[in-house]
This record gives structure tokens, C-alpha cells and sequence, in this order.
């Protein structure tokens, strides 16, 4: 499996480090359902067969977190891009 | 048919012309008191002790494609109750203990054999780990022995006992832990089940779910028709967030693929299940002499029911680390399954959570050891509506209270239990 770092270009998944979704986003603790939203955040997940945007840290290359759109059926790559940006690269 | 040597000599004899098959295969019923789906090891217990202990018989088991497809037909078959944490060594014991008598109360040959399973030690830290996990075994009523050097060195004399970074040190055994035929596991409930009027409905994969204005499940729709039923369980393994989905539901679980491999077939060698402590590699030996083995899964999200080449090098490379002479052999086949990672490593048990509905799932990479436990205590949950009490801390509520049962103490952080 490859995965296009955009700092470094395609590069072997095996210099990265997989963290898993990247959806769950953290929650507002000062919000009054910050204890349903944090079980939520921490334990929850689609876990979908098919289209998955996941994070991936580099740690064997420019050590940044990636964004990858990945398919856990086919494990095709379709894009990957750096999580704070908009543009996606593939 | 009451198997037996007679049986079997006579069928022998008579060119099998008298035998009948294991199980039916029936039409599906337009409803049942209770529905399983998923014809896997858990599945299939369920049904049996249904029957067997609680009296419901009204029951079917619904699989996708044929029983034992999933990873019921996939594992390295070891079981063993070699756990730490008071929330599953006991539900684990159990299972040994069922796994003692599987073969007689099945009438079936399961082909279960207590060869043992070590532990190794490289380190006087994993020293110190083991003893105290030997202990906690102990205290729930397990077996465990702390071997030296030379104790492993009788077993598994073949073992790199002197490898520059992982010498071994000694291991720590459990000598009741074995491993069994997994085929016949299934066939044997199946068959068990059967016999007692469940069900097993083949090649009926299920689509979709029927919900009551209330929101209760109250049955299933399948690509054989709709089916009903009072109580709806779920025993999918590694499906288990793809069917919960179809109830809105996400679940503590991620999916990820265990690769297993099986070498040549060589003479009598590995005398019982050895791991590897200073990576992850285990080995044993079926009794057609090839060296069955794996290791880590691998690392992320995938339902791709095939692994991947970078993990293949790893489990090979710890197997060389522990064992050199694996490098001589040819290795024959290789696949993978789909683990139902929990976020605290641990199996779910949930009455719920919508009503109608029961759980059973987060079986990680470790279940084929819990089938007899597990139907046990999810036939139990499912007629009574309470949890049996040795899976009790194992409810869906642990990861909102905080109870979670992590024996890696890794966190949430599926990939790394
Ligand atoms: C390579 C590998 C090695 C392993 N080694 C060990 C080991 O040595 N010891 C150990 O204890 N455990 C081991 N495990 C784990 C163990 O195999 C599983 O935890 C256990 O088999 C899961 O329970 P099950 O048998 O009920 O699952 P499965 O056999 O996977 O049963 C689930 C069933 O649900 C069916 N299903 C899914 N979706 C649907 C649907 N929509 N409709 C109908 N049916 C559906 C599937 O087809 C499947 O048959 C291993 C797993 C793998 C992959
Ligand atoms: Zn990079």
C-alpha cells in the first residue's frame, strides 16, 4: 500500500502510523453534554466497509499527520491531503 | 443418529448408504421466537444452549453464506484461559472447562487436545508480568506454571535459546490450554442444534431489520424473505458495525484484518502452542503436521478478508527471531480474517440496546477460545434478560463508566490491543 504524504510523495504505508477515523472531532468539555459527547468522541465509530477518511502520522519520514481517504475493501487510496487543509492531492 | 464406533464401523461397511445428513436445511419460517444471525461458533452455541439449558427451541440461526465461513473456519484454533483481568479470566475458565467435556456432550469429535501453551520469557520485567498473571489464573481457578530455562528447554528443545536480543528466559505454561478442530466446533453445535430443532438457515444473508413503531426490533429481512421474531441476536464477529449501522447504531469497534499461515507438513515437532514474548509470534501444530502460526493484525481499518505482504515479513521474522528452523520449511497457505476490535480489547455482551435486540460481538482476535463460554452466557441473556454473571462487566455501559477491561492497557486504540 501506498500513500501520497504530500510533504514527501508516495511512500510505503509502512513509515506511517495509523491513528484510525478522522471524523471524531473533540468536544467543547465546558458544554453541558460534554460527558455523552466525549464517550461519543473517544469509543464511537462508523467502522464503514467502503469509503474511510483516517489519520496517518509519518514517523518514519516528515512526521506530519495526513488525512488519507482510503477504501477498506479495495485498501485504494484515493486522496490524501494534510487534515488542516482543504485541497486533497491523489 | 447417535455417532459411535458401531456407527461407524457399520457405515463403513455399508458405504455410508444408511447415514444422514448432520443437520437439516430447512425453508425459513415466516417467524421464531428467537433469531441468531450469524452461523459462526457463537451463533451456533447460542442456538444449542437455547435449546439444551433454557427450554427455546422456536429458534433460527440465519448465516450469510455457509456455517463457518466467517472466522469460525479461519482461526489457529488454540484455546486457553490465559487472561489477567477479574472482568474475563473467569468467563474464559469456563470455556476451558467446557472445552473438557465438548467432544462428549456434542457427540461429536471436535478434535480437542489439552497440549498446553507457553508463554516465553525474555525479560525479568515479563518475568515479574507473568507471575503475577499466573497468579490472577490461579485465583479464578485456571491452571498456570512458571517454567525456568530448562523446564521450556525439555518442551521445545528446538527453540533460539540464546539469541543475541531475545534470550529466552523461561516461559509461563498453562498445561490445560490445547487447541481443537474449529470445522468441528461449528459442526458440532450445528449438528446439536439442529438436533433439537433449531433452524440453521444457509446461504441467508440478512439485509435489513424490522422495527416495531417503538423502535424494537422485531424481526429480520433476509434475501430469502422477511422473518420474525420476538428476540433479534446478533453474533456477526467481524460484520458487527456493518449490521448495527442498519439500526443506527455505531458501536466501540473497528475492523481489522488477522492473517494466518500454515506451513508443509512435517513430523510430530511442536509439542504444544509456544509464543513468541518479545514480538508477536505463536505457533503450534495440527495434527496433519503442518505448523500453524501468526502474529500482529494488520494495523488498520479493513474488511478485506486478505492480508497484507508487510505483516507476512513481520510474523516471519519474529517466527525466525524464536524458532530458525521454520526457515527451512514451505510455507503452504496463508489468509486472513475479520477481527472485531473493541476499544478496550475486550467482548461485548449487551441486552440492547434498542429492545428486541441482544449483542454479542467484539470478539477481537482471540473468540474461537470463548464459543462454548460465550453461547453459554449469551443463551442465558437472551432467555432471561439478565447477563449470566461471568460476563456481566462485559455490557456496552463499561466505556461510558469507565470500566473498561483492558488487558494491554493501551487505551482506545483498537489497532493496538
Ligand atoms: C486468522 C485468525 C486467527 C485466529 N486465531 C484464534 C485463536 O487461535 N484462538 C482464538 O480464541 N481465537 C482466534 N481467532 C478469533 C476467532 O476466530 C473469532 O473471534 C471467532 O471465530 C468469532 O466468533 P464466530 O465464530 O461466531 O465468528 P464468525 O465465524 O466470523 O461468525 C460470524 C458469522 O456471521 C455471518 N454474517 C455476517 N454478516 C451477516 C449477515 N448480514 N447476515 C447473515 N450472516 C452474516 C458471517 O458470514 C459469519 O459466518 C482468530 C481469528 C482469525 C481471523
Ligand atoms: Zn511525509
Amino acid at each position: 500500500m501506498l500513500i501520497a504524504c504530500p510533504y514527501c510523495g508516495a511512500r510505503d504505508a509502512q513509515e506511517f502510523t495509523y491513528r484510525g477515523d478522522a471524523a471524531p472531532a473533540r468536544p467543547d468539555p465546558a458544554s453541558p453534554d460534554a460527558e455523552e459527547k466525549f464517550h461519543d468522541y473517544v469509543y464511537l465509530r462508523d467502522n464503514p466497509a467502503g469509503a474511510h477518511r483516517e489519520l496517518w502520522h509519518h514517523s518514519a519520514g516528515c512526521r506530519r499527520w495526513v488525512e488519507v481517504a482510503r477504501d477498506t475493501l479495495t485498501h485504494a487510496v484515493a486522496a490524501t491531503r494534510f487534515p488542516a487543509e482543504k485541497e486533497e492531492r491523489s | 443418529m447417535r455417532y459411535s464406533l458401531f456407527n461407524v464401523i457399520v457405515n463403513g461397511l455399508t458405504g455410508n448408504r444408511f447415514a444422514t445428513p448432520a443437520w437439516r436445511d430447512p425453508e425459513p419460517r415466516p417467524s421464531y421466537d428467537v433469531i441468531i444471525v450469524g452461523g459462526g461458533g457463537h451463533g451456533l452455541a447460542t442456538a444449542y444452549y437455547l435449546a439444551k439449558h433454557h427450554g427455546v427451541r422456536n429458534v433460527a440461526v440465519i448465516e450469510k453464506g455457509w456455517i463457518g465461513s466467517g472466522n469460525a473456519g479461519r482461526n489457529t484454533t488454540i484455546f486457553r484461559s490465559n487472561y489477567l483481568l477479574p472482568g474475563n479470566e473467569p468467563f474464559y475458565e469456563w470455556s476451558v472447562k467446557l472445552w473438557e467435556g465438548l467432544e462428549q456432550e456434542l457427540n461429536y469429535n471436535v478434535m480437542a487436545s489439552q497440549r498446553g501453551i507457553v508463554n516465553l520469557i525474555h525479560s525479568d520485567g515479563q518475568r515479574d508480568a507473568y507471575v503475577r498473571r499466573g497468579n490472577a489464573m490461579r485465583l479464578a481457578g485456571a491452571d498456570s506454571e512458571l517454567l525456568d530455562r530448562e523446564q521450556v528447554r525439555a518442551l521445545a528443545p528446538f527453540l533460539d535459546f540464546d539469541n543475541a536480543r531475545f534470550p529466552i528466559k523461561g516461559g509461563l505454561l498453562q498445561a490445560r490450554a490445547g487447541t481443537a478442530r474449529h470445522d468441528a466446533v461449528v459442526w458440532g453445535y450445528a449438528r446439536g442444534a439442529d438436533q433439537l430443532g433449531v433452524d440453521i438457515l444457509q446461504n441467508c444473508e440478512v439485509t435489513g431489520f424490522l422495527r416495531d413503531a417503538d423502535g424494537a426490533v422485531t424481526g429480520v429481512e433476509t434475501i430469502r424473505g422477511t422473518i420474525r421474531a420476538n428476540k433479534v441476536a446478533l453474533a456477526v464477529a467481524g460484520s458487527s458495525s456493518r449490521l448495527a449501522s442498519k439500526l443506527g447504531l455505531r458501536l466501540p469497534i473497528e475492523s481489522l484484518v488477522l492473517q494466518a499461515f500454515v506451513s508443509e507438513g512435517v513430523k510430530p515437532l511442536v509439542p504444544g502452542v509456544i509464543t513468541f514474548g518479545a514480538g508477536h509470534f505463536y505457533i503450534s501444530q495440527s495434527d496433519k503436521g503442518g505448523l500453524v502460526f501468526g502474529g500482529d493484525i494488520d494495523g488498520y481499518n479493513s474488511y478485506a478478508q486478505r492480508g497484507n505482504l508487510p505483516v507476512i515479513e513481520d510474523v516471519l521474522e519474529g517466527g525466525m527471531a524464536v524458532m530458525p528452523l521454520i526457515g527451512r520449511l514451505r510455507l503452504l497457505r496463508q489468509w486472513a480474517g475479520l477481527c472485531d476490535m473493541t476499544m478496550d480489547g475486550s467482548p461485548i455482551f449487551e441486552i440492547g440496546p434498542l429492545p428486541g435486540l441482544y449483542l454479542n460481538a467484539g470478539w477481537n482476535y482471540g473468540g474461537f477460545k470463548a464459543t462454548p463460554a460465550s453461547g453459554w452466557c449469551f443463551a442465558h441473556m437472551i432467555a432471561r434478560d439478565e447477563p449470566h454473571p461471568l460476563i456481566a462487566e462485559m455490557r456496552l455501559d463499561r466505556f461510558r463508566t469507565g470500566h473498561v477491561i483492558d488487558e494491554k492497557g493501551v487505551g482506545a486504540q483498537p489497532n493496538l490491543h
